[in-house]
């Protein structure tokens, strides 16, 4: 199979399948707010693209802001425990924990400590919280995944636990690092829109506000419109993050 | 000559395995090199660790007179950081010991070139082939000219060609300091013709089943493989291998 077919079919069978659901909508007549045809969500679209992207960049900047947050407190965790084992075993329960326990539970009652006032602080918190776990995961894995006969040879140098760290675990660690950071990035923009939803305020202007406007009031076609740029912006982030950790591996491994 | 490191009647054993060697000695007079032989799991790469210190025995003492950096160790695999180039996983005992970065980058450069790496200084170890990585490796133990150079079955992953060339290498780069060095394999004649002693060893525990003194020069001289010295070298430790073995009495 060509190159060119393999990067075409997906293209294509998006463009068919919108093709019959135009032609479903139009022949069946179904209302708008219940299914609006694929022309009337690009319509919505080219309507109301500025206040779309405005909201898409509030949304993306508060999960970028939330994956910095993450990736500070999960990385000083993980360097910080990985030198105690018996830290270690006292910390992964709770990180467990708060890994398994669904953002939406919490999401109330971190609304509240925020303060009513300050969605903001809210939906950053509860992304960080979400996107916290693969960072610590993959830092705390990677930090222990060293190759044990450069160990060795870093004992038998006499290497002091600081030499150890800067030169030997930290450096091993960074595959798994970026990996968590990868997955942490998608996590982090899901975080964000949970807890725009949870917050349930106009004051945060974010993609899912526009989500919640948008279906409370029927405009079912604008609410296609922003799970669309919602859709396209993780996909986007997804791919600059990526793109970033092939990069940064080929530097590091030179090829 | 005097005793650069020693096994005294050490015994080792581990949680559930039981003793997996000794009682064992080994001297290992200044300039010599003794190689290890035995099948897997006679605890030849333990007695090596023992003697690198990194390990410590649960019967018996080890010996070992050089200081620290002055021990240096080539693994079974090169062991080199993937994420630095080929002169700055030379350099790493040096600045390690605290020397400055400069300097030591300046003598694994000179390292580097003594093993015929040159063109690699700056090449990265996913960029070398087995036989580069390993010769980066061998340029790391001899940055800091150690005392005692422990070999832990370092041609084990490369063919033929590039084994022979490396054995004449370590010859030659062992023949300017002449440091003891102790060679572990599972190769009888690669055993024969890398060391002036061979000592094999039986399975469970470890213990000396044999030795084998080569009365030949170092470096070996052209034609050495097929001479007769070598062949009766040999021999002899496939006969004394095949007695630790159980297959012959």
């Amino acid at each position: 199979m060509s190159r060119t077919l393999e990067t075409l079919a997906p293209i294509l069978l998006v463009a068919v399948l919108l093709g019959l659901w135009e032609t479903a909508c139009r022949l069946t007549g179904v209302p708008a707010y219940f299914l609006p045809a694929p022309s009337a969500v690009a319509a919505a679209m080219a309507q109301d693209w500025a206040l779309l992207l405005g909201s898409a960049w509030k949304t993306l900047s508060t999960a970028l802001l939330a994956l910095a947050f993450a990736s500070l407190i999960a990385c000083s965790l993980a360097l910080i425990i990985s030198t105690n084992r018996l830290l270690e075993k006292a910390v992964q329960p709770l990180a467990v924990a708060l890994q398994v326990t669904p953002v939406v539970a919490i999401a109330p009652q971190v609304v509240i400590w925020a303060g009513l006032a300050h969605p903001d602080r809210a939906i950053i918190s509860l992304a960080v919280i979400v996107a916290f776990f693969p960072i610590f995961s993959g830092a705390l894995t990677g930090l222990k995944s060293t190759d044990p006969d450069l160990e060795r040879l870093f004992d038998l140098y006499g290497a002091t636990p600081w030499q150890k760290l800067q030169r030997l675990r930290i450096p091993s660690a960074t595959p798994f690092i970026l990996e968590g950071h990868k997955v942490a990035g998608g996590l982090a923009v899901i975080g964000a829109v949970v807890a725009e939803f949870v917050a349930g305020s106009g004051g945060s202007q974010g993609l899912a506000w526009r989500i919640l406007e948008s279906s409370n009031r029927l405009q079912t076609a604008k609410t296609f419109a922003a799970v669309i740029v919602l859709s396209l912006m993780g996909a986007l982030l997804h791919a600059v993050l990526q793109a970033s950790e092939q990069a940064i591996l080929r530097r590091f491994r030179g090829r | 000559m005097s005793e650069v490191a020693s096994l005294n009647a050490v015994e080792v054993a581990y949680p559930g395995r039981g003793t997996v060697l000794g009682p064992f000695d080994l001297a290992l007079p200044e300039g010599e090199i003794v190689a290890l032989v035995g099948p897997s799991g006679c605890g030849k790469s333990t007695a090596l660790r023992l003697l690198a210190g990194l390990e410590q025995p649960t019967a018996g003492t080890v010996t070992r007179t050089p200081e620290r950096g002055q021990t240096a160790v080539v693994f079974q695999a090169p062991t080199l950081m993937p994420w630095a180039d080929a002169t700055t996983n030379v350099a790493l005992p040096l600045e390690l010991a605290g020397m400055a970065k400069a300097k030591a980058q300046d003598q694994a450069r000179e390292a580097l070139k003594a093993v015929g790496l040159e063109n690699a200084i700056g090449s990265k170890p996913a960029q070398l082939s087995g036989g580069m990585a390993m010769r980066v490796s061998l340029a790391r133990a001899l940055v800091t000219r150690p005392r005692l150079l422990l070999l832990d079955e370092p041609f084990a992953a490369l063919d033929e060609i590039t084994r022979r060339n490396l054995a004449d290498d370590i010859h030659r780069l062992w023949d300017q300091t002449r440091p003891a060095v102790v060679f572990v394999t599972h190769n009888v004649e690669e055993a024969a013709y890398m060391a002036q002693r061979v000592v094999v060893m039986s399975a469970n525990p470890g213990k000396i089943a044999g030795q084998t003194t080569i009365e030949a020069p170092l470096p070996r001289p052209p034609g050495f493989r097929t001479s007769e010295v070598f062949r009766n070298a040999a021999e002899d430790v496939s006969r004394d291998l095949a007695k630790a073995m159980g297959h012959i009495q």
